[in-house]
């Protein structure tokens, strides 16, 4: 159980952007003590707000998991870019902002920056998940140029960039890609060992 | 390498603006806004004349196509819009079909007296309120109204003058096409102005993205790179406009 995330997390100087690599095998766990880690372990207790880029499930469906783990509106905003193209757009969360579809990088981009100044925080979280559904969308060289630019603008501002990242069987280029772009990798299934 | 002599900006209040300006427009300048419809020019110029009426600079809109109470109606549903700076005159509107009418310019077409009589006008009312920021929504309707290049060229060069004059920074709105060749209705607008600011739609794998190019500012270093632009309700954002390694973007 990678029991030691939220520790990793809260060592990290402010500005730091960290790629979180899940294994497929043990996605559910995984991603639950990332959520945990994140949004409780660092989220909670230093006191920071999260801004959540939901591209692989919907803002609703994250929502919930964070309302599980007493995570109040005021600590979390969502970037929603899945539910327009999923056709899911019914109701509306209260604490979200919506983007067309994961094509609109700069839009997402753009929300981020709206989020920070509408919610200007000491300590603030921006969580990207996922770097592997947003590659479903988008071609490399501009995957490549969106993640250099946001995440150089997050560390500028002292902002903990935290991207989730799927592990594949096979290389797509992804890994190298954002070792370019992040400080460190954490391997989410080795960090409790 | 810094310039020899640093001239004044009058920030438009508009961070990324204002980044690839180099603080501002240079105060006192003539600034044509350029783009189709639905780019976001109006809103711009909003916003340019909200954040200086916050910072104390009388702003005047002068309004050709839209009525000054649907203006504001429209503007209330931005976070940045202060009631306020209406109410205690920080921030004017005017409907300039209705100063037509009093000055009896009803006719399609203005003579170069007319002209005459417009700019004095228009000079007569920023001076009278100490106007320091001025939109003109749109420079391509009043312009609809002259007969001759000329006469663009004349009233362009006098408002502009007149304005200089009173350290008044302007904003004039010319409407476009989608694929314009030129910046402005007759290309005359363009060569006389201080800046260009050029916004358009392109699109991206069939989605519209709202983009943003400073042409030409006079006496400015800026950033001729293209951006993405959101009308948001705090106001205009902007990000760099992502090419993924191509020509014209993706």
């Amino acid at each position: 159980m990678p029991a030691d995330i939220g520790e990793r997390l809260r060592a990290l100087p402010s500005g730091s952007a960290v790629a979180l690599k899940l294994d497929p095998r043990e996605y559910a766990d995984h991603y639950f003590a990332v959520l945990n880690a994140t949004l409780r372990d660092v989220g909670s207790e230093t006191d920071a707000h999260t801004i959540y880029v939901a591209v692989t499930n919907p803002a609703a469906f994250v929502w919930t998991l964070a309302q599980a783990l007493d995570v109040g509106s005021d600590r979390i905003s969502f970037v929603d870019a899945i539910s327009h193209i999923m056709m899911n757009y019914s109701n509306p969360l209260s604490n979200a902002t919506y983007v067309d579809s994961p094509r609109a990088l700069e839009e997402i981009m753009l929300r981020v920056e709206y989020l920070l100044r509408k919610f200007p925080h000491p300590r603030s979280i921006v969580v990207i998940d996922s770097v592997n559904s947003l590659a479903i969308h988008n071609p490399p060289e501009l995957l490549s140029e969106f993640f250099h630019i946001l995440l150089n603008n997050l560390k500028s501002r002292s902002v903990l960039t935290l991207v989730l990242e799927t592990s594949e069987e096979e290389q797509t280029g992804l890994e190298q890609m954002l070792n370019l772009v992040v400080d460190e990798t954490i391997d989410v299934a080795g960090a409790g060992r | 390498m810094a310039p020899a002599t640093a001239l004044e900006r009058c920030a438009t209040g508009i961070t990324g603006l204002d980044n690839i300006l180099e603080g501002g427009i240079p105060r006192g300048n003539m600034v044509l806004v350029s783009g189709s419809v639905g780019t976001g020019k109006t809103t711009l110029c909003l916003e340019f004349l909200v954040r200086g009426a916050e910072r104390g600079e009388r702003s005047l809109f002068l309004s050709v196509t839209e009525s000054s109470t649907k203006l504001i109606q429209n503007l209330s549903t931005f976070e940045f819009f202060r009631r306020d700076l209406v109410d205690q005159g920080s921030l004017v509107f005017v409907d300039l079909p209705a100063v037509y009418d009093r000055l009896g310019l009803g006719k399609e077409e203005l003579s170069s007296e007319e002209v005459d009589i417009l700019i004095r006008t228009i000079s007569d009312l920023v001076r009278s309120l100490g106007v320091k920021r001025l939109v003109l929504d749109s420079l391509t309707s009043v312009c609809y109204r002259f007969r001759k290049d000329e006469q663009i060229r004349d009233f362009m060069l006098r408002l502009g003058q007149e304005l200089s004059d009173v350290r008044c920074t302007s904003l004039l709105v010319s409407e476009i096409g989608p694929n314009p060749a030129r910046y402005s209705l007759h290309g005359v607008e363009e060569a006389i102005v201080d800046g260009v600011i050029l916004l358009w739609n392109t699109r991206r794998f069939g989605d519209i993205v709202r983009v943003v190019q400073v042409v030409k500012m006079r006496g400015t270093a800026h950033s001729r790179a293209q951006y993405v632009l959101d009308l948001t309700s705090i106001g205009i954002l902007m990000a760099p406009h992502l090419k993924g390694g191509r020509e014209g973007g993706v």
